[in-house]
């Protein structure tokens, strides 16, 4: 049996501006098909890792290989073969949502179905409207469209969701559902964890430039982060418990001193996980801000 | 909604995303890309109603205003016995011919690509297998459609509203044919490589306007040329404008005007070497500086 290629290498990838170090020494790989997401706090080096991948920044060092291809070195053959949704929306206001996706469809060898695609968006009763008369949310689905009306093996999504109502959420992920059906490779990066739960097969958390945890989401911490918490209240104050086996620690609690005030049972949540997570890289990884090392 | 985003997508799964074959990427597909993108491109020029007042109806108004105010002042260059001389509009046609050029040109594509730049246009651009050939056929192309008009415009103004005489001969239409396509390529290609200039896409008017409108004064547009300083005007002369309104001149004005020129003619041959000067190295610049976006500034 071979494996196929993955469809995004990254090994030790760095980036400097200066003395500060953006990326620090990352390596991941993302299969072909899946589903993967980039975790991390604002200025972790999510975009900027993003954007390297993309082809819109220069690497200081590492190895990056996406589709087979070195975005150094990248063609408009490679280009093709990839969609990128920005984390800033593009204001080409004067046109309307049909016009400037019968538009970039032109500049692709095999596009999707146009109205399929701006039916896949929502969009269907602002097809006909210019683009700077939308909403923030729906100019961002205008930005999703185009990101795969050239029917891209790789998309790249960087905060795809921002300024959506819970409702165009769903729907953007049934519409990444559907693509990832096909045979998609997602890349996404985004704030919202339950958008990564939702979607992604892997995850991977970066925090001051370096991989930090990388893993199926529900994975993701160390197994200790998801032991769950009971807490409750008595004569000398607040307590908290860590355990693996809540229910035997609250019938304890129930034979020694009856009902114990304000009980609660937390399991740590994907969020608290997360937020554990990035605090302990921060905390243990000040070089990474820059202000320490200082780069030849 | 969730169904018709199911249909959205399964389009593509009959051949699924990687069905393209081996599609072609040369030259041909630029060129295609290129005249496709002249469409779009004037369609939003037209639609950005700033724009059309200022690089494309402005000189169509100042030839209008021109010609009314200084009516009173009577005709240019008449004997003294008040033959022989021209209107006020046919006097300032020629420059407000070039005016145009300049503004379809330099003015528009300078700010026109800077604000492409700065509101991430060109960024999202830079993504697409758009060749960077393509995106310039377009805005040249988008230049001459806008240009030509402009400029059917001024002479239908001057003909029909203000009695101008244009040229009833071959020689000078085809005098006003070169030194036209010569001055709007010109334009276009140093409007593109100013586009570097402006830091951001909001300051590019304030960066590429006012240079351009003093120009404009310096160049013999606004102001008669020959009353300017030797010095002003041999300032004038290093740039194109000037040389774009004697073209103008040589080909709208008559003969006798010529004795008013810098060295007492129209010096053809020097409007030709100074603008095909200016378009080569507007190419050069454009070639080495041209960037989608600016990498890790």
């Amino acid at each position: 049996m071979t494996t196929p290629p993955p469809a995004v290498s990254v090994i030790g990838l760095r980036k400097s501006y200066g003395d500060f170090t953006a990326v620090d020494g990352i390596s991941f790989d993302i299969a072909a098909g899946e589903t993967f997401a980039l975790l991390g706090p604002n200025g972790a080096g999510k975009s900027t890792t993003v954007e390297i991948l993309e082809g819109y920044r220069e690497r200081s060092g590492g190895e990056v290989r996406v589709l087979g291809t070195d975005p150094r070195h990248a063609n408009l053959a490679w280009k093709a073969r990839i969609g990128i949704v920005l984390q800033q929306t593009g204001e080409s206001g004067n046109v309307t949502v049909r016009e400037q996706l019968t538009h970039f469809a032109s500049l692709y060898p095999n596009p999707r179905d146009i109205d399929e695609v701006i039916a896949a968006v929502g969009l269907e009763l602002k097809a006909k409207t210019r683009i700077k008369a939308l909403s923030g949310g729906q100019r961002r689905r205008v930005d999703v469209a185009l990101g795969v009306i050239g029917r891209p093996e790789l998309l790249f999504l960087d905060e795809p969701t921002t300024g959506f109502d819970p409702e165009a959420r769903r729907q953007f992920w049934e519409l990444i559902r559907s693509l990832s059906r096909e045979g998609t490779t997602i890349v996404l990066t985004t704030h919202y964890l339950d958008e990564a739960a939702q979607l992604s097969d892997r995850a991977a958390v970066i925090a001051g430039g370096r991989l930090v945890d990388i893993g199926p989401v529900d994975e993701l911490g160390s197994p200790e982060a998801r032991i769950p918490i009971v807490r409750w209240t008595d004569a000398n104050g607040r307590h908290e418990q860590r355990t693996p086996a809540p229910a035997r620690a609250v019938a304890d609690l129930l034979a020694r001193g009856g009902e114990p005030p304000e009980l609660e049972v937390i399991r740590p949540s994907l969020e608290d996980i997360y937020l554990e997570l990035v605090a302990a890289a921060e905390a243990e990884a000040p070089a990474a801000r820059g202000d320490v090392e200082v780069r030849a | 909604m969730t169904a018709a985003t199911a249909s959205g997508t399964g389009a593509g799964r009959g051949g699924g995303p990687r069905a393209s074959g081996s599609p072609s990427f040369g030259v041909g597909r630029a060129l295609r890309l290129g005249f496709g993108r002249v469409g779009y491109e004037a369609r939003v020029y037209f639609r950005a109603g700033d724009t059309v007042f200022f690089t494309f109806l402005f000189p169509v108004v100042l030839l209008a205003i021109f010609s009314v105010a200084f009516d009173g002042l009577g005709d240019v260059g008449a004997n003294p016995d008040g033959t022989g001389g021209i209107s006020q509009a046919a006097y300032y046609l020629p420059g407000m011919v070039a005016a145009g050029i300049l503004l379809s040109g330099v003015q528009n594509l300078g700010v026109d690509i800077a604000v492409e730049r700065g509101d991430g246009t060109l960024k999202r651009l830079a993504g697409t297998p758009l060749p960077v050939l393509s995106y310039f056929i377009g805005k040249m192309g988008q230049v001459l459609v806008t240009s030509a008009a402009q400029v059917v415009l001024l002479l239908l103004l001057a003909r029909v509203v203000f009695g101008v005489a244009l040229p009833s001969d071959v020689e000078h239409w085809l005098t006003f044919v070169w030194v036209y396509l010569l001055g709007i390529f010109t334009a276009a290609v140093l409007g593109i490589a100013i586009s570097r200039l402006p830091r951001s896409g909001k300051s590019a008017s304030a960066v590429i306007i006012p240079p351009l409108l003093i120009l404009q004064f310096i160049s013999g547009v606004y102001l008669n040329f020959a009353l300017l300083p030797d010095w002003l005007q041999n300032v004038a002369s290093v740039f194109p404008l000037k040389w774009i309104a004697q073209g103008m001149r040589a080909a709208l004005l008559p003969e006798s005007f010529a004795a008013a020129e810098q060295g007492g003619s129209w010096n053809l041959a020097g409007v030709a070497i100074v603008l095909g000067v200016w378009l080569v190295v507007g190419l050069v610049v454009c070639r080495v500086t041209f960037r989608w976006i600016r990498k890790d500034s």
